[in-house]
């Protein structure tokens, strides 16, 4: 008897599930027909549909690295409202949680295909990137991530950098251009020091990949790494006394710090405890520590970093921008945010040019935006005169600063 | 012969339509779900969920093989699944000049992921199977962890030369054109993604076939004597770490199946997907389908998954009636006043038997 009540519960549930289904299916062929969101009314009530170009992406909305999704998420708002203000080409974000998962990335992608995307932010962060990146090749949906610095986004063979998909661009340096350029920029600077030692995070893909072409650079320029075992993982992430111990025994006077600015502050702080004083040098995820509730600004001062993108340069469009994000949203914004808010504008002034309108399929904007995209160059909050290659990499100068009393300081080369 | 006739005999009715009602769900779904694609009727969403599906049924019905009939609780399924996922990425990767067609690729390496998951099970079933209580769990627990670490520091590439494996990355150089199958924790990037809908759900008619016919056969029948009482199985003379063994080996190498198809379904992995809390979502969807209850199995797997995804429209709130929905379902299920209630309206002429979950 109970297995005939379970049956009948089974085909109850599966007739359901199947009419979920189909009902959720009115929209595929959305590439090609403007057809309208058949599904998560996300957005949708700004102007009629079908005048307006939507730009989909993902990140991670919810869960550890919500902070990343959350920022490119908010400042893409704020772009697109900006650009549709100007009147013109009118713009629809359709942001997709992916929690910083590759499978959920995938289908979030298929939301957004559903949705009708027809430009995309592509994915927050890299993993999810990398396993949606062949999809957009595949459907032909132009894509340029924020803050997806990995070589795996662009290329099919990140290993020999090959295979480039040709229509997923990055806003953001690649993992390996931000390695490179620091030993570069330390080989250039030999008063910053010469002894360096590195900690880093060995089960991150970014501060990983930066740890590797780091140690290749230094290798070729001739840099005396004395102390590069410093590793840790989620699991540790909260004691780096053994690390810096160490680091101090082999006599680095200089810290090299590929990792988010979270570990880095308490890096910082007991250093200063075990009165270690090397000079500290991170990369653009060191960017934020001036925000980071309590934590001892003074603590960072002299530190160096390379980052597209400082809160605190005094230009009209970062002043703008920044303020807008304080009223809007009650935080400084950090690199990511300004990273997509120059994707969305990067889109913008390429569909403007390219003279894209919302009635043509993604493919048609596909192409004509690529064309735009490694011929055009574009100024924005993360540098001027940005330009692209055939790859998706982006060529712009990494601005090295130092922290002097709870600012950043260009510094003059 | 002689053999299915006692399975009959022992098994009575119910327990054949409930073996019936499995496959004939999978069938019918499957059937389903492919006209609706020949049609173009299903959207992208839905696609892209299908092999995921497959792959997590494949998973909790091992599991529930092991936790629901053998009574062993496993906490670290995904560990297998990613023995499996990362075997079958590299069989793959290394296949791929000889072998181009991809779905004799795809089921080499999915037997590929199976053996060596089961082969991981072997392994730490050893010690741990002739112990007595819950040390599995604790072991499967560490086992999850450990294989994490384990990829995470895992370089494995290949090039002109053949295989290069090292745990140290420092001293890992490939020739001009090599590719690096496993890259650390950047895990295996580039995967030709081969798996498909009809493999998956194929993979899913093995699985049961094969937990159904060791259920309901004479070392099935031992497994649960083992699992309800054990002195008195010792005392009939049923090697207990053996059939407790033979369901725990099954059921990991039903995970590395599942894993490898995983795999093979996404062009890139990461080492990090297959954590404790990937395991513990694979222990609710069997929890939640009903311990030994393979049809429950599948329906409450497929639920759990596109339920988050049916509730994206609630954006920021999803997450928290996910959670919602599944206190009320664990609520609901275990009360008996209310399940009696729900089965009397149900079938008239149910007499409100208890239900013994």
């Amino acid at each position: 008897m109970k297995k005939i009540i379970k049956s009948s519960l089974a085909v109850a549930l599966s007739v359901c599930m199947a009419a979920a289904m189909t009902a959720c299916g009115g929209s595929s062929g959305a590439s090609s027909s403007e057809s309208a969101p058949a599904e998560s009314g996300a957005a949708t009530e700004s102007a009629g549909a079908g005048a307006t170009i939507k730009i989909g992406g993902s990140g991670p909305l919810t869960g550890p690295a919500a902070v990343y999704g959350q920022a490119v998420k908010n400042a893409a708002e704020i772009a697109v409202e900006e650009v549709n203000a100007r009147g013109g080409l009118q713009f629809e974000l359709n942001m997709q949680d992916d929690a910083h998962d590759p499978e959920k990335a995938v289908t979030a992608y298929g939301v957004l295909k559903d949705w009708g995307m027809q430009a995309s932010l592509a994915t927050v962060t890299s993993a999810p990137g990398a396993a949606v990146s062949p999809s957009y090749a595949e459907d032909k949906i132009f894509a340029i991530t924020p803050s997806g610095s990995s070589t795996s986004v662009i290329y099919a063979d990140p290993d020999n950098l090959s295979g480039a998909f040709g229509n997923v661009f990055q806003m953001c340096f690649t993992d390996p251009n931000q390695g490179t350029a620091s030993a570069d920029y330390i080989a250039a600077h030999p008063e910053l020091g010469s002894k360096i030692g590195i900690i880093y995070k060995n089960d991150d893909n970014y501060s990983k990949g930066i740890f590797d072409t780091f140690m290749a650079e230094a290798a070729a320029k001739g840099l005396n790494v004395v102390y590069s075992e410093g590793t840790f993982d989620d699991s540790n992430a909260q004691d780096f006394t053994v690390q810096l111990g160490k680091a101090q025994e082999a006599g680095a006077d200089i810290l090299f710090l590929p990792i988010y600015y979270d570990p880095a502050s308490l890096i910082l702080t007991q250093a200063n405890g075990m009165g270690y004083k090397p000079t500290f040098f991170g990369v653009d995820g060191m960017d934020g520590i001036l925000g980071l509730e309590g934590f001892d600004t003074s603590l960072a001062d002299g530190v160096y970093l390379l980052t597209p993108f400082s809160a605190d340069a005094t230009d009209e469009l970062t002043v703008s921008f920044v303020s807008k994000y304080k009223q809007k949203f009650g935080e400084v914004p950090n690199q990511f945010a300004a990273d997509a808010y120059d994707c969305v504008y990067a889109i913008a002034q390429a569909c403007e040019a390219a003279g894209v309108t919302a009635d043509m399929s993604s493919e048609e904007i596909c192409t004509k935006l690529v064309e735009q995209f490694t011929t055009m160059t574009f100024s924005g909050l993360t540098g001027s005169e940005m330009k692209w290659n055939e790859s998706g990499e982006v060529t712009k100068s990494p601005k090295a600063v130092v922290i002097k009393d709870g600012v950043y300081v260009g510094v003059e080369d | 012969m002689k053999e299915k006739k006692s399975i009959l005999s022992f098994g009575g009715d119910k327990k054949q339509r409930g073996r019936f009602l499995s496959f004939a769900i999978v069938i019918i779904a499957y059937i389903a779900v492919e006209i609706l694609m020949k049609t173009g009727s299903l959207n992208s969403l839905f696609t892209s969920l299908l092999v995921p599906i497959t792959c997590y049924v494949v998973a909790a019905i091992g599991l529930n093989l092991n936790v629901g009939v053998s009574g062993e609780l496993n906490l670290g399924q995904a560990g297998f699944m990613s023995v499996g996922a990362f075997c079958g990425v590299c069989v793959s990767g290394m296949l791929a000049a000889s072998i181009p067609a991809g779905i004799p690729r795809l089921i080499i390496a999915i037997i590929c992921g199976a053996i060596l998951a089961g082969l991981f099970g072997f392994v730490i079933g050893i010690p741990v199977l002739t112990l007595q209580g819950d040390y599995l769990a604790i072991v499967t627990l560490a086992f999850g962890q450990i294989i994490k670490s384990i990829f995470m520091n895992a370089y494995i590439g290949m090039d002109s030369e053949g295989l290069h494996v090292s745990f140290v990355q420092s001293n890992f150089k490939l020739q001009p054109g090599g590719k690096m199958l496993l890259n650390g924790p950047m895990g295996a990037t580039g995967t030709q993604k081969i798996a498909n809908f009809t493999v998956g759900a194929v993979l899913i008619i093995i699985a049961l076939l094969i937990v159904y016919n060791l259920m309901f056969s004479r070392s099935g029948r031992a497994i649960m004597a083992a699992r309800d009482n054990r002195i008195a199985a010792e005392s009939v003379g049923i090697p207990i770490s053996k059939t407790k063994m033979l369901a725990f080996v099954t059921s990991a190498a039903l995970a590395g199946a599942a894993g490898a198809l995983y795999g093979l379904n996404y062009s890139t992995l990461v080492p990090n997907k297959f954590d404790f809390n990937t395991s513990i979502l694979i222990l609710v969807y069997v929890v939640l389908g009903g311990l030994g209850n393979m049809t429950g199995t599948i329906i409450s797997t497929v639920i759990l998954i596109l339920l988050p995804e049916l509730l994206r429209s609630l954006q920021d709130y999803r997450m928290l009636i996910y959670a919602v929905v599944l206190i009320v379902i664990m609520l609901v299920t275990n009360n008996e006043w209310l399940m009696t209630k729900w089965k009397s309206l149900f079938a008239g002429k149910a007499k409100g038997g208890a239900s013994n979950g």
